[in-house]
């Protein structure tokens, strides 16, 4: 009988513990402004939907630019995650503001398409401009074993990004186990993805606590082993400051300080910016805003 | 930027206490005698509170109002008896908040902790029991019941109220009448517990409170009119009470000390069983008597467990146990300190490495212990044989499942063991072969009112907790 590849056992029940412990945590007062602020700078801010024109791609680029323009001393977010057709157009709209272009590649979300093409998609995004590239695993592959191919299409598009950072899909929400999601993480990281990341927001669940616990475990091992940093986003589903806090605190818990820059750690999200916004206008005015008084993008 | 500071969050300490208390003895409250002894918060050394020392007089007017209270309260209908159990457990339900409050204050428990694990515990048994007290004729089918009658009950100070609520619930649903002795460094909360029994119009005389240390225990244990003992504390004491009850024809159960092993397998959830040991060998600073002591690691991942364990207890809280944000509170009383500070200095003298890998600073009074563990342990040692109750951790290893198996029976005691692995056949197969009451599987610490409790050898005999439970405080004829 074919083995797969060894990775660690995980323990879904221990895990769903552990994950929870970390919203039990009170967060000094300054430090939560400081930390609103840094979830503020690692956040995606993404607009993946079949109705996308280049007017919203438009007033998206501008609110990663202006999260608020009641309060311009707050950092932009990390990047804009488009798909590839608005790479360009997002890409000469940020140029030089230091906000990066993420686009989804690889036939976004599913992924079903033939290699060749998939590849051809990721090398026309990079040369339209993008700096980062999110693409989807072959889960088709991954569940019926043939862990080669995950691997190998991995492989691949990480030579058709070239310069541009690769995150890598992992779908937990199709993978379903924890078990699942640790060995995915494990081929993602071997094969060369720079970001792993939960979900592509099709699917439900998309990011949970439990799963990126288990992701984030990936990356300290391999830390541990090799001394590399991987980067970790997980996506979808966040929507709320307080619970961008609670990932904080466990990505703090379970990889450090050198974890808690946008290089190293994002959000992939669309509303969470607003709730951001208004959880440090409150910090200063004691009033959580309607939300009619934040800008959409 | 990324400063993680975590607010100091202290829950508010707006709880009554007086500078005194009496007992609680047919109902009534006695005035403070002028025997007393202080109740220090070992998170301070502040005295919080006296408690009067019961001498053999008040010992026999509590037995006796409870051998009074008896009389009624035996035959009263189990589904009456209940009432009065739901009555007290809705109650703690109730005042849960100042009950985690004064546990804490009493005892130096994290509030996270007493808030989660020891006040809503209580309550539940008190429901649990509640439910069998109109049912026992069918927990025991064909055979009648009755009640033995007055139990005299000792408890230890590591779950005061918890502990207080294993030995009452039971017995007061099999329609005995109670005389309980609470540790003399934690008796506050019991002593509340006493004030919900008047509350609920719990008759008088069922429950009766006694406080105070050694003697009081001895001359509640040698009193004639007592006739079923239950203890939950030291090996030695426990050894003591047991000679002493021989030839009465007195019940007893024991709950006594315990070196339980922590077993991990390289098949294991690794970062779920390094929770594991930190939640075993942790929680309560490890004044559990079922706390996983003695860690046995599968040799090859023994570099992989020491070095996520060392990170891990990085990430543990110690300091104000009223901070909801700590996670290891202060050491319960200055003997116990010295105690475990007597076994780390023992613990380097015989060769073993002692790591204390936590950052932040204890505060300067109160008795604190922060989290470690000692590698190269051999199992001569006598940080691998004796109980340390304390939040010391004692890591070996082994190579195979029989060498695991021997070197986890290899104690006077057997309580508790986990073992940690993804293989189910195995998990099975070692929780035949360990002695201990309980064998947990990938998880550690988990206890439940429905489930009974107790151990082999050296850690007593006897069960609490679950149907089980109710049979010490039963005669069962037919």
């Amino acid at each position: 009988m074919y083995k797969g590849p060894s990775s660690r056992a995980v323990d879904t029940i221990a895990v769903t513990a552990r994950a929870s412990s970390f919203s039990k945590r009170s967060i000094k007062r300054e430090s939560k402004d400081a930390l609103l602020r840094l979830a503020l700078s690692m956040t995606d801010l993404t607009t993946l939907e079949g109705k996308d024109s280049e007017g919203k791609v438009r007033a998206l680029c501008q609110k990663a630019l202006h999260p608020d323009s009641s309060q311009p001393d707050l950092p932009t977010v990390a990047a804009v995650c488009v798909y590839p057709r608005f790479v360009a157009l997002a890409a000469s709209i940020l140029k030089g503001t230091g906000i990066k272009v993420a686009s989804v590649a690889t036939s976004f979300p599913s992924g079903q398409s033939p290699l060749a093409l998939r590849l051809k998609e990721v090398e026309g995004v990079v040369a339209d401009g993008a700096d980062e590239v999110d693409m989807v695993i072959n889960r088709g592959a991954f569940l019926s074993g043939d862990y080669p191919t995950v691997s190998k299409e991995i492989k691949a598009v990480k030579m058709a990004c070239g310069h541009a950072h690769l995150k890598v899909i992992l779908e937990t929400g199709e993978l379903e186990t924890l078990d699942h999601v640790r060995l995915a993480s494990d081929i993602a990281i071997q094969a060369g993805g720079d970001f792993i990341k939960t979900s592509t927001g099709k699917v439900s669940p998309a990011a949970t606590m439990p799963v990126t616990l288990v992701m984030l475990q990936a990356i300290r091992d391999h830390y541990t082993s090799t001394g590399v940093r991987i980067g970790m986003k997980p996506a979808g589903g966040i929507s709320k400051a307080k619970l961008a806090l609670h990932y904080l605190m466990m990505l703090h818990e379970t990889l450090g300080e050198a974890w808690m820059t946008p290089d190293l750690f994002r959000f992939g999200a669309s509303s969470l910016v607003n709730d951001l916004v208004r959880q440090i206008r409150r910090r200063h005015s004691s009033v959580y805003t309607a939300d009619y008084d934040t800008t959409l993008g | 930027m990324t400063d993680f500071d975590l607010v100091p969050a202290p829950e508010t300490t707006a709880v009554e206490i007086a500078d005194a208390y009496g007992h609680l003895i047919g109902g009534a409250w006695t005035s403070p005698s002028g025997n007393r002894m202080s109740s220090i918060n070992p998170a301070n050394e502040e005295v919080l509170t006296e408690f009067s020392v019961a001498g053999a007089d008040e010992v026999s007017a509590a037995v006796g109002a409870a051998r009074e209270a008896f009389k009624s309260w035996s035959v009263l209908p189990g589904r009456e008896r209940g009432k009065f159990l739901f009555a007290i457990a809705r109650r703690i339900q109730e005042r849960a908040r100042e009950l985690a409050i004064l546990e804490t204050m009493d005892g130096g428990k994290p509030i996270k902790e007493s808030r989660d694990v020891d006040i809503p515990e209580a309550a539940k048994h008190f429901f649990y029991y509640a439910g069998w007290a109109d049912k026992l004729r069918f927990a025991f089918p064909g055979r009648e019941v009755g009640a033995v009658g007055v139990a005299g009950q000792i408890i230890p100070w590591n779950f005061p109220l918890l502990m207080a609520a294993w030995k009452v619930a039971p017995a007061l649903a099999a329609g005995n009448t109670v005389v309980l002795k609470p540790a003399e460094t934690t008796s506050l909360t019991a002593l509340r517990l006493g004030e919900i029994a008047q509350e609920v119009g719990l008759p008088p005389g069922v429950l009766n409170i006694v406080t105070g240390a050694g003697e009081t225990g001895a001359a509640l244990v040698d009193h004639p009119d007592v006739d079923k003992i239950a203890f939950t504390g030291s090996t030695v004491v426990g050894k003591a009470i047991a000679k002493s009850v021989a030839g009465t024809g007195k019940r007893l159960t024991l709950e006594l000390g315990g070196k339980s092993p922590h077993i991990i397998f390289a098949d294991a959830a690794i970062d779920e069983a390094v929770e594991g040991i930190v939640q075993g060998i942790f929680f309560n600073q490890g004044h559990v008597c079922c706390a996983g002591s003695r860690l046995f690691v599968e040799e090859s991942i023994l570099e992989v467990i020491t070095e996520k364990l060392h990170r891990r207890i990085q990430t543990i809280r110690v300091g104000d146990p009223l901070d909801k944000n700590t996670d290891l509170g202060a050491i319960n009383s200055k003997e116990q300190w010295e105690i475990i500070q007597g076994f780390l200095k023992t613990g380097a003298e015989e060769g073993a490495t002692l790591h204390s890998p936590s950052k932040g600073e204890v505060p300067k009074r109160g008795y604190w212990v922060p989290p470690c563990f000692f590698t190269g342990v051999e199992p001569a040692h006598t940080i691998a044989r004796e109980e340390i109750f304390g939040p010391v951790l004692s890591v070996m290893t082994f190579r195979t499942p029989s060498e695991a198996i021997e070197r986890a029976n290899n104690t006077p005691y057997g309580l508790a063991a986990g073992v940690w692995t993804d293989k189910g056949a195995k998990a099975l197969e070692m929780a035949h072969q360990l002695k201990a009451g309980v064998v947990w599987l990938n998880s550690y610490n988990r206890l439940d009112a429905a489930s009974p409790f107790g151990g082999y050898k050296e850690s007593g005999f006897g069960r609490e907790g679950g149907r089980q439970g109710i049979l010490p405080y039963l005669k069962v004829d037919g």
